[in-house]
């Protein structure tokens, strides 16, 4: 009698194989692309790694500049293979990136205007990397100076400094 | 022409031919109908067309003309990898040699670099002109979709080619491109990097530009082109209008 009334029993229910819970398909459909989606994930991440070069061939960020006596007072040097500029003024020496903030064109010192300045879309700069005129967004950042045991200067692109903080030597 | 004619005849009846053709001479619908369908080149192009949808201003054939042009530079791109080493300083060096010791070279380098350029123009006036026309309506948004990703893709084709000579000019060009990349929120400098393959335009981009543009992108164009054009068909065939009738 009681089973009788136990619904999804006996012959009165139209889908007597339904139970509770998931069905087999659905189930296997889960873990199935479950898995797939793990895996998905899994090529996905090391694709990226794939792609992303672990050494690179290109010029070291972090370069010696020669002695600090090779600079004269108050004229911006620029480094050509490095791509920046070393000021020496009355206080000391700061590095500044010669790489235009704009779209990365290589910006030039022109001494007669006593200012940096763009070839490609014309944006102006101090000396000291300070903005004077855009499109260019940001000043030219300052690069970490320091002075080697031996007596050299050692730039570090890598790293970027206050514009106010000089190497005193 | 008789003879001509009766050996083309007698060709239709050897064993060679039926085996690859399946089919004898198309002389009535059905078996006009059945050339189309049976052949792997022509199954996605309409067995009929209307006529007023052949008419030049139905479509000044800009849809045609951007896919010949992709078609000549598909051969004058192959003809040109026989020549050129996607590395530095070789690359450049290549492209001087195409251009004045290989026999023939100039020419193909030229036709390869103003088809391209007439492919951008070409691609942008079939969508103005399919634009125009309403052609984006359904049942054809999902072609129009297609239609966009077909021009990004052209126009990738078009940057990635840029750098491949390895002059100046191309080297700025993908400076300045990939920096508008890192302008990108957040992932800016990651996308650039991925890019580039380091962090300056040198002996990894140019060959990562070189693999896109060669493989990745005309396997992704030739794809979506078979897909644009049987849905061209699926939809119902080309957008035709009333005034199209009207005499010029």
């Amino acid at each position: 009698m009681n089973e009788q009334k136990k619904p999804g029993s006996g012959g009165e229910s139209p889908e007597p194989d339904k139970k509770e819970g998931l069905a087999r398909r659905d189930f296997l459909n889960e873990v199935t692309f479950g898995a797939l989606g793990v895996a998905g994930l899994g090529s996905a991440v090391v694709t990226y790694q794939y792609f992303s070069p672990n050494v690179l061939f290109e010029p070291p960020t972090r370069f010696r500049a020669g002695r600090p006596d090779q600079y004269p007072v108050d004229s911006p040097i620029f480094l050509q293979d490095q791509q920046v500029y070393i000021v020496r003024t009355k206080d000391g020496f700061y590095a500044v990136s010669a790489i235009c903030t704009h779209l990365g064109c290589i910006t030039q010192w022109k001494p007669e205007a006593n200012q940096i300045a763009c070839p490609c879309h014309g944006s102006k700069f101090e000396r000291d990397g300070k903005k004077i005129e855009g499109p260019a967004p940001l000043p030219l950042p300052h690069f970490l100076i320091t002075l080697s045991p031996d007596g050299e200067l050692v730039v570090d692109k890598l790293e970027t400094i206050k514009s106010d903080q000089v190497l005193k030597v | 022409m008789a003879s001509a004619a009766t050996f083309l005849e007698q060709l239709r009846q050897t064993r060679v031919w039926k085996s690859i053709f399946r089919r004898g001479p198309a002389l009535t619908n059905r078996t006009r109908s059945l050339a189309v369908f049976g052949n792997l080149f022509l199954h996605f192009l309409p067995v009929k067309v209307r006529e007023k949808s052949l008419r030049a201003r139905a479509t000044y054939y800009l849809g045609s003309f951007s896919f010949l042009l992709f078609l000549t530079l598909v051969i004058t791109g192959v003809l040109l990898m026989f020549y050129y080493h996607p590395a530095i300083p070789q690359a450049y060096r290549d492209m001087k040699d195409l251009r004045f010791v290989v026999s023939s070279g100039v020419f193909l380098r030229n036709l390869h670099r103003l088809g391209a350029h007439l492919m951008v123009i070409a691609v942008f006036a079939h969508m103005f002109h399919v634009f125009y026309r309403g052609g984006y309506k359904p049942p054809h948004e999902f072609n129009w979709v297609v239609g966009v990703i077909l021009l990004l893709v052209t126009l990738f084709l078009s940057y990635t080619g840029y750098l491949l000579p390895w002059d100046q000019l191309a080297f700025w060009a993908i400076t300045v491109g990939t920096n508008i990349i890192s302008a990108m929120p957040v992932i800016g400098n990651r996308v650039k990097f991925l890019v580039l393959g380091g962090h300056v335009v040198g002996e990894n981009a140019l060959l990562r530009f070189y693999v896109l543009h060669c493989v990745v992108l005309p396997l992704v164009a030739v794809l979506l082109v078979g897909i644009h054009f049987w849905r061209v068909q699926k939809d119902g065939g080309l957008t035709v209008k009333s005034e199209d009738d009207r005499k010029e």
